[in-house]
């Protein structure tokens, strides 16, 4: 097939991006071209302002090199923009008199600071702050002038008087309103924002307006409409941007502020697409980075005919990129009519943080001096969180809900050799590397390079604040409804939905109903499908084996030589002479290489190979023992402690109670791994508060807590209800169990599915519902009569051997 | 020189599976694909040699069972940005018999190695 010519107008980062996209999505379709008005490669615009500020060199801010374009095959014509487009013809001419033919035709001009009118603007040392040339002219007015003006205290403008002030010009800030960045800030932070900055040199002029740039053969001085004047040998006007529409315009594509796009990224020419600061879609253009990225998604999917996907518009947050001062806004910050505003100031630590509430909703934040928790409030405001089971801790941060504390907000002072990720031993001179060298922009780029934060998570924090301070804030803003893996665009909920209400029964069945994009889905989904399909339709689904992570279909957990450990069922963590006697006789009769005591009060058999698994099953079973289960997404162990039959403290029978609650759900299936455990007093010994379903004994009932986990994150549990009998005990657990197997997204545990859906929704049918806890603890038993099968005896028996037996050629 | 050996039957392997086969001391994994395409590796991840042989296989690819590195049936090569091959070998079927291409000296000095 002769490819396709698609040619790229504006050689910038949102239309960069598109071709980067296409490129891995389709690399094969296009020849094509990219016409660029800056004599550059596509650099990062949005650290200009770290290389004003001295911080970075022009070289670091580079996103492809020439041999980058030459690798692709894609012919770069920078220094010569486009200055007609021949829609008719499909052709474009640049400046210099090329002209390029075009299938497919994408418009990523961007857009030019606004010049305002005034007297005198046309002056050499009057500029913008927009590009390369830009800064070079600042640099070059550093070394010979003093004094220089920024007109426009918005984020751009303040950005450019901070480096301005470093290269050790006299910098004064003129701003039309009284309150800084008006934008992002409301009056209380813009208070602290500016008084920051007079401490670091800055003069601000506010209310001003300019009447004038006065000067002769170059600017001289500004002056305002109340007369005044200040003297400037260089005047940098930041007051905002227009999208830049003159080309677009004079080929009769249809523009109103911006090129108009739909939510494909087309312009009203099919053959056209836009996208960038040069667009408008849905009424909104956009300056800041991360829609622009979405947008280029979006459009890159679309040129490579996969024809999925499409932009929605974007909430944005903003931080200022001025080294030592923490500032972070989002959403709307203003509060309006029936808002609620919670509100955090400590005038001496200089922090002030402000959430804007409606009902129990975030709409907007704005954070001042500690922003290390704004990432956690724009992903609370993007997904619409309900915020009432912890809003009294809100303010304070995520550590105070949950987080143990892995966080440390002071990376950027660490070594390079100081470790960021401990679970795959990554340093931060590691991460900061990749980023640069590999062009990484995203977390999940970083997690796929370097493996940091890709294991427990608990870094991430830290990764991502790497990124930020490596590449500029933002770009990472996940869209609000996450895909199940990268072989959908469905969500887990969507996807949950559908397989019930279509009573699909298979695997191959999910895949075809929703059109997945790989042929037999992927080691993330597949587990996950089959996991959804048997708690929609126990009894009736097909369940893959395939399908299963290795541990569940060996019944034993992988050890990293690629044996299995083997851990036999003991309820309730109570065990006998003979029992043990049995374990033991195992022990010796397959050499088991090494024994140990689980957490679970468990007995736990390393070393053995998967050909013995059948035959040491075998003998565990004989001897009355039935799958520990430690190595399934499902339910694990019930700890207990002793309890009244022998502690002086006990004041109800929690052993017994544990074994029943371990006779009712063992060998349920579940999202992820699932713990229980009885304390017999609220001394709880056996560490009730940190399992996903513990119940602390007191003198009167049981005390239910859910949530719990002491993992990656400890987290303490939520306390549900408290009862009075054992029956109901039982029933509450079937039900709450029940609840979290049918809306826990696979591969998530009870804490993390307690925080999404609330804990006053899991109340609401497990406590005060009657007749929905009923349901639930109904269809939670009607599930277990298929689960309750001990698999060890079912393989014992010769199922499925030949799983277990290997292929031997002599 | 390659020599044929013939070391299973086409249903010996479960679809999207693996069986694993030892020729002298070295193990292979053989592996059956949805569509019913056989491709061999030696039975050891490029990364910390993690059994490929117990991954779940979708599409012509594995994914180790130990830290989900993702391996091309065909190439056996690690799925970018990890870098690492694992070593195949050429598979045929001929009626429902499963012939692999394997030197004998290979086998026995990858058993050493």
């Amino acid at each position: 097939m002769k490819k396709q010519k698609l040619i790229l107008i504006g050689n910038g980062m949102a239309g960069m991006r598109a071709v980067e996209e296409l490129l891995k999505a389709e690399p094969l379709l296009y020849d094509i071209t990219v016409f660029g008005a800056e004599p550059h490669v596509n650099y990062n615009r949005i650290m200009l302002s770290s290389v004003l500020a001295g911080e970075k060199a022009f070289d670091d801010i580079l996103l492809n090199t020439h041999d980058w374009y030459e690798d692709n095959q894609i012919e770069l014509l920078c220094g010569d923009p486009v200055v007609n487009i021949d829609r008719v013809k499909c052709q474009v001419t640049s400046r210099n008199g090329l002209v390029r033919d075009y299938d497919r035709l994408l418009v990523a001009t961007g857009s030019r600071p606004f010049m305002i009118p005034l007297p005198g603007v046309d002056l050499p040392g009057v500029i913008g702050f927009r590009d390369k040339a830009d800064i070079d002219s600042m640099f070059v007015a550093a070394k010979n002038y003093r004094s220089a003006v920024v007109i426009g205290g918005g984020l751009l403008g303040l950005e450019a008087a901070n480096g301005l002030s470093k290269k050790g010009m006299n910098v004064t800030v003129v701003h039309l309103l009284d309150n800084l960045m008006e934008r992002q800030l409301d009056p209380p932070s813009a208070e602290l924002l500016k008084a920051s900055l007079e401490e670091r040199g800055l003069a601000f002029k506010m209310q001003a307006q300019t009447a004038a740039i006065i000067g002769d053969q170059r600017v001289e001085a500004v002056s305002f409409a109340d007369g005044s004047e200040i003297a400037a040998d260089l005047v940098v006007m930041a007051v905002g941007i227009r999208p830049d529409i003159e080309l677009a315009q004079s080929a009769g594509i249809y523009c109103e502020r911006g090129i108009v796009v739909n939510d494909n990224m087309q312009t009203y020419d099919p053959r056209i697409y836009a996208v960038g600061e040069c667009v408008q879609h849905r009424g909104q253009c956009y300056g800041l980075v991360a829609p622009l990225f979405e947008q280029a998604k979006v459009c890159a999917n679309h040129l490579a005919l996969h024809g999925v996907g499409s932009y929605m518009g974007s909430v944005t947050s903003t931080k200022l990129k001025v080294t030592g001062i923490d500032l972070f806004s989002a959403g709307d910050f203003n509060e309006g009519e029936g808002d609620e505003t919670l509100i955090l100031q400590d005038p001496a630590l200089g922090i002030y943080k402000k959430l804007v509430i409606r009902d129990n909703i975030i709409k907007g934040a704005v954070m001042y001096g500690d922003t290390m928790d704004g990432s956690w409030y724009f992903q609370l405001l993007r997904e619409g969180t309900d915020i009432r089971d912890f809003r009294s801790n809100l303010l304070f941060g995520q550590h105070d809900i949950g987080d143990a504390g892995h966080g440390d907000s002071q990376v950027l002072l660490l070594d390079d050799s100081a470790e960021v990720c401990g679970c795959n031993g990554v340093c931060k001179g590691e991460i900061i590397d990749a980023i640069s060298k590999k062009g990484l922009f995203t977390l999940d780029e970083v997690r796929a390079h370097t493996k940091a934060s890709s294991s427990c998570g608990s870094c991430t924090g830290l990764v991502e604040a790497l990124l930020a301070s490596t590449v500029g804030e933002g770009y990472d803003a996940a869209p609000s409804k996450k895909a199940l893996c990268a072989c959908t665009d469905f969500s887990h909920d969507e996807v949950i939905q559908t397989i019930k209400k279509q009573s699909l029964l298979t695997i191959p069945a999910v895949l075809e109903y929703l059109n997945w994009k790989t042929v037999d889905g992927c080691a993330s989904c597949r587990p996950a499908l089959n996991y959804y399909l048997l708690v929609s339709a126990p009894g009736e689904y097909i369940d893959d084996a395939q399908s299963r992570f290795i541990n569940e279909r060996a019944h034993g957990n992988i050890q990293k030589d690629g044996s299995y450990s083997v851990v036999p069922r003991m309820f309730g963590g109570l065990c006998n002479a003979s029992e043990l006697r049995a374990i033991a006789d195992v022990s010796d009769k397959f050499n088991i290489p090494e024994m140990k005591v689980t957490g679970g009060q468990r007995i736990d058999l390393f070393g053995i190979q998967k050909e013995q698994l059948p035959a040491v099953w075998k003998d565990l079973t004989d001897a009355g023992f039935v799958s520990g289960h430690a190595y399934a997404k499902g339910m694990r162990t019930v700890k207990t402690c002793v309890g009244k039959n022998w502690c002086r403290f006990g004041t109800q029978d929690s052993t017994g109670l544990g074994v029943k609650l371990e006779e009712l759900t063992w060998g349920s299936w579940m999202p992820h791994k699932f713990k229980l455990a009885v304390s017999g007093c609220p001394r709880n010994c056996a560490e009730a508060t940190i399992k996903d379903f513990g119940v602390v004994c007191v003198d009167s009932g049981y005390e239910l807590h859910v949530g719990g986990n002491g993992g990656i994150k400890v987290r303490v549990t939520d306390l549900l209800c408290k009862v009075e009998t054992e029956a109901e005990v039982l029933e509450y657990c079937a039900a709450f169990i029940q609840k979290y197997r049918e809306q826990g997204h696979y591969l998530e545990r009870t804490a993390p599915w307690v925080e999404r859906v609330g804990l006053s929704h899991i109340k609401q049918a497990v406590v005060e519902n009657a007749e929905e806890r009923k349901a639930l603890s109904e269809r939670f038993k009607y599930s277990q009569q298929f689960a309750q099968v001990d698999p060890w005896k079912q393989h014992a028996d010769g199922v499925g051997a030949r799983e277990f037996a290997s292929i031997r050629v002599a | 020189m390659n020599e044929w050996l013939a070391i299973a039957r086409a249903n010996d392997v479960p679809r999207k599976g693996a069986r694993v086969v030892h020729i002298e001391q070295m193990k292979i994994a053989l592996f059956r694909t949805g569509d019913d395409q056989y491709f061999a590796l030696k039975d050891s991840c490029p990364h910390q040699q993690g059994p490929l042989s117990q991954g779940i296989v979708h599409g012509k690819t594995v994914t180790c069972p130990l830290h989900n590195w993702k391996v091309d049936l065909e190439s056996g090569e690690a799925q970018a940005p990890d870098q690492g091959c694992s070593r195949g070998f050429p598979v045929k079927l001929e009626g429902d018999q499963i012939f692999i291409a394997i030197p004998i000296s290979v086998a026995s000095v990858e058993a050493v190695a």
